[in-house]
């Protein structure tokens, strides 16, 4: 297969945003001046990653691009030695990232790498519980420091105590410490973040793989459900807004909660009631960390935290005592959900008819059951908990540089590179110590100014799913993962743009998330705080959900998302809840209105716009 | 069963192991009433009752004797004579003890069925499989919406009689078969008014899948699927949770139907109106699948499956099986394994990263 070159991709600017390659680190450039590099590049194949970049990036989000880019590489390839891959290589065109995982070709030192794999994948695969319990710890303690990183203003005067305690350390070091120690600290995170992922995910690949193999018609959401109602922390916020709902019954403050959208003059009522304060405090205590989730992947700087926008659990605690009242249990079906496992796997099992494939069917599910909850858990530590607070503490970093004048806003911060900020924080903390004005106050805003024009242009822009020249087989992990759900999708998406106009399609495919046909009123929500609007038996139409959207479950009757595979979170959800989904859709959330009949079905991966 | 030798007897007084009575299709219809399954319900005309037909008619010896001296490979003589044989046996008299027991059986069916002159279909049912000639004249001999004893009787003649086509006799002479140990059933079956049917197999007839049913489908009777008449609507369905996978409907433009009039089974032109509409609804599909689910458990085998859904009657009680039948493409061939040899979990992953993942 081959795509078109990447040079000549790159060399279409768009106009009005030339010289925007300053706004990402250098090496994630397609070159020309390198005759050497410019071959590998275009003997390669580089695919978009839209699952986890359907926007173009800004300058300081690109930090978790490198972040992985180091961590899944150094793992394949210099701790674990996957046999026939080294890395995935990373470069970018106008804010979007193109991956390409690095081939080992020679054959004999594949074979020369099989024995380090099998030592090191099998000392973990062997003691996947033990170390993961390890992970936990270390992953909890990073979290810990970066909650107790202080990001402190530059005071006109040093207190007393740098003088009475001989601190011999000013205000401007530790700022610039700081920093540093959050950026290594999210750098750190990443670490952690790929230490078991690539290895679940080829657990898991594999598990499917053969499972298609005994079962070509098989669906995919068919072999996720024999790994479900594994007990997976991804739900716990959900589980507290379900006990907090409780918990206002239990204490007739019902009415109060449920009183207002908004959560400042909820708890000013709440408060007045006898029994308000032991309320308040449950919910506080079920603040941390649980409502550290985030409303969005957690990517962006842009997906805020239940924490940071307080009426969002409220309003899932609201439907939650709207359904006690009506008599209707909100638990989760755990014990349906596993009863349905067990009756799927005994009988996939039971048309197994020959010995070797049904123990292969056994040792592989075995595995992909341990590998699950890790698969699913890190993504609470890292891309909820440290994400939500990390992006407040570099709003912290940001207010310092708006103070100074570095920046008009402070989310214009994250229109700088993360070693722009470090540049701009020295400009400060020396302006500062010397009493004169930044430079950067002149320098910065115009060019922020001309950033956010860019980025703007950058998304009318629609990315190449693929460049460079396809290989026959893909033997990276990750990038099976990835460009299984990318590719289809890409080509159902394709279809859809070449439709033209929105208004006149009736047809959106996606991937089969759940089974089941229904037909509803569609109510489009492009984030968790649209969420409350949504009435009983509608199907939600979404970019995305995550665990922080669950209450929204208990309202719906089917659910369709724009991104996502079998394994995100709308599809695992519809599954326990028993309704369909059809999730993956690439365009959902633009050609549907609120208020168009849809027929969702969950079995083929089909949405009809009956309108 | 009180008599030892019926020369009738009801599906549900027999079971798998009656070939030799009732022949294949009558004895497989038997064996799922007793299962459990809906089917139509019906009598045979048991082997015995076959050879009391022929006594009675005493036409057995006029029979060899037409046949004596004959070249199995004289197609042409072959066929002359077994047209005379045939119009022989669609002739005779039934004797009376006999047309009384079929007609008797006929009238109580009808009472069953709570239809005067319950239409019926009348089909023969081999007792030889592995005679090629045999199955070969019970496939050809159905006849659809008969009425009434007169045209019963008729009816099973002509099954009776399809023992004597050319190609029948010739095999049978080649092979060395003595024409009078040849015994054939007919099998008398309350008609289903089939708004839709069709086929379905528990495993997929493209890949061996055996997770799946295939349902194929069409309007009115299932007589212009199982030719291939017609280019079905067509259905995969997870035979373990029984959703649909993929449905497709396909522009279907002849049907069977009863010409009300004629009383009997006639090709039709689909309205235009219907062409593309699928021609059996989701829950029926859904039941069906689970249907063909309990009678593939009930043989142990992936099974070939002939359905159909009553209009008179209705849903929840209106799907029924006229024929169910061992799949013998993919389940006669062992199954190559996924596997060459089973492995740890983790030789298993290293072999198939080294394998790689084909791009698609």
């Amino acid at each position: 297969m081959k795509f078109p070159v990447p040079h000549d991709v790159k060399a279409a600017t768009i106009p009005g945003t030339e010289g925007w390659e300053r706004m990402y680190p250098y090496q994630y450039q397609f070159v020309t001046d390198d005759p050497e590099r410019n071959k590998y590049e275009k003997e390669s194949f580089w695919f978009y990653d839209g699952l986890h970049y359907p926007e173009p990036l800004y300058p300081f989000d690109t930090i978790w691009d490198e972040a992985w880019f180091l961590a899944l590489s150094q793992f394949n390839n210099r701790i674990f030695q996957v046999p026939p891959v080294r890395g995935v290589d990373h470069r970018m065109i106008n804010g979007y990232v193109y991956i390409s995982p690095v081939p080992v070709k020679d054959g004999a030192e594949i074979g020369s790498r099989v024995p380090n794999f099998m030592e090191r994948a099998g000392y973990y695969y062997k003691n996947w519980d033990a170390l993961e319990a390890k992970w936990k710890v270390k992953m909890e303690a990073t979290i810990k420091e970066l909650e107790d990183l202080k990001i402190s203003p530059l005071p006109d005067l040093e207190d007393i105590s740098v003088v009475n305690d001989a601190v011999g350390e000013s205000k401007g070091y530790h700022l610039i410490k700081n920093y540093d120690d959050l950026i290594n600290l999210g750098i750190k995170c990443w670490q952690y973040h790929f230490e078991f992922l690539n290895l679940g995910y080829a657990a898991y690949v594999f598990f499917m793989d053969f499972t298609q193999k005994l079962f070509p018609s098989i669906p995919l959401q068919r072999i996720t459900q024999m790994i479900s109602g594994i007990d997976v922390i991804m739900y716990k916020p959900d589980d507290e807004l379900k006990e907090l709902a409780k918990k206002a019954v239990a204490l007739g403050v019902d009415q109060a909660v449920a009183g207002n959208r908004d959560w400042v003059a909820v708890k000013a009522a709440v408060e007045k009631l006898p029994k308000g304060a032991e309320w308040l405090a449950a919910f506080e205590k079920a603040r941390y960390p649980w409502f550290n989730i985030s409303t969005g992947t957690g990517w962006f700087h842009t997906d805020r935290s239940w924490n940071d926008t307080l009426d969002i659990p409220l309003s899932g605690i609201q439907t939650y005592i709207g359904k006690i009242k009506a008599g209707v249990s909100i638990d989760r079906p755990v014990e349906a959900v596993r009863a349905e496992r067990d009756r799927i796997t005994a009988e996939y099992r039971a048309l197994i008819t020959n010995e070797a494939d049904l123990k292969q069917f056994d040792e592989l599910l075995g595995c992909a059951k341990t590998v699950f909850p890790y698969v699913e858990n890190h993504l609470f530590y890292v891309e909820h908990w440290f994400h939500s607070v990390f992006w407040n503490k570099m709003r912290e970093v940001a207010a310092i540089l708006k103070d100074h004048g570095m920046i008009k806003e402070i989310e214009d911060v994250w229109y700088l590179r993360r070693d722009e900020i470090k540049q701009a924080l020295w400009d400060v903390v020396t302006a500062w110590a010397t009493g004169v004005t930044p430079r950067g106050t002149f320098t910065w805003p115009p060019e922020i100014e001309w950033r956010k024009g860019v980025m703007e242009k950058f998304r009318q822009w629609s990315a190449p799913p693929a460049i460079g020249i396809a290989p026959e087989v893909i033997q990276e992990p990750f990038t099976i993962v990835l460009w299984g759900v990318t590719n289809k999708s890409l080509a159902d998406w394709a279809s859809v743009q070449d439709a033209g106009d929105p208004d006149k399609i009736t047809e959106l495919k996606g991937f089969a998330g759940s089974p089941g046909i229904v037909e509803g009123r569609a109510r489009v929500c492009r984030s968790a705080q649209d969420i409350r609007d949504l009435l009983e038996g509608e199907i939600l139409v979404a970019p995305t959900t995550s665990p922080s959207w669950a209450p929204a479950f208990a309202k719906i009757k089917a659910c369709v998302t724009d991104v996502g595979g079998v394994m995100s979170h709308a599809a695992i959800v519809c599954r326990e809840y028993g309704m369909p989904a059809v999730v993956g859709t690439g365009h959902s959330t633009k050609v549907i209105k609120t208020g168009m009949m849809l027929r969702v079905d969950g079995s083929s991966g089909a949405i009809t716009i009956t309108r | 069963m009180g008599n030892a030798m019926p020369l009738v007897c009801w599906f549900e007084e027999v079971n798998k192991d009656s070939v030799p009575l009732v022949g294949g299709k009558c004895s497989s219809l038997g064996e799922l009433i007793n299962a459990g399954v809906r089917v139509p319900p019906g009598f045979a005309l048991t082997t015995h009752g076959y050879a009391q037909f022929m006594r009675d008619a005493g036409i057995q010896s006029e029979v060899n004797g037409l046949l004596d001296g004959l070249d199995h490979q004289d197609m042409d003589k072959l066929e002359d004579a077994s047209r005379t044989i045939r119009e022989m046996i669609e002739s005779r008299p039934i004797s009376i003890e006999l047309e009384d027991l079929i007609a008797e059986s006929y009238r109580k069916l009808s009472v069953r069925s709570c239809i005067p002159a319950v239409p019926v279909a009348v089909r023969s049912s081999a007792t030889a499989e592995d005679l090629p000639g045999a199955s070969f004249a019970g496939q050809q001999d159905t006849y659809l919406w008969v009425r009434g004893v007169d045209s019963v009787m008729h009816h099973v003649r002509r099954c009776i009689s399809s023992l004597y086509t050319g190609r029948a006799i010739a095999y049978r002479m080649k092979m060395g078969f003595p024409h009078e140990q040849v015994a054939i059933s007919v099998g008398i079956q309350k008609m289903a008014n089939s708004f839709t049917a069709g086929v379905m197999f528990t495993i997929h007839p493209t890949n061996g899948d055996r997770s799946v049913i295939v349902i194929d489908s069409n309007f009115g009777f299932g007589e212009s699927v199982v030719s291939g008449e017609v280019t079905p609507d067509h259905f995969v369905v997870n035979k373990v949770a029984l959703d649909i996978l993929e449905r497709t409907i396909s522009n279907k433009t002849v049907a069977y139907t009863v010409d009300r009039k004629e009383q009997k089974s006639i090709a039709t032109e689909v309205p235009f109106e219907r062409q593309n509409v699928q021609s059996i609804i989701d829950d029926e599909i859904t039941e069906l699948a689970w249907m063909g689910k309990q009678i593939e458990k009930h043989y142990g085998r992936p099974m070939d499956i002939e359905w159909a859904i009553d209009k008179d009657l209705p849903a929840g009680g209106n799907i029924f099986i006229l024929q169910a039948r061992p799949e013998t493409i993919w389940s006669d061939k062992p199954k190559a394994p996924a596997t060459s040899a089973a492995t740890s979990a983790m030789d298993y992953i290293v072999s198939s990263l080294i394998a790689g993942k084909r791009l698609s």
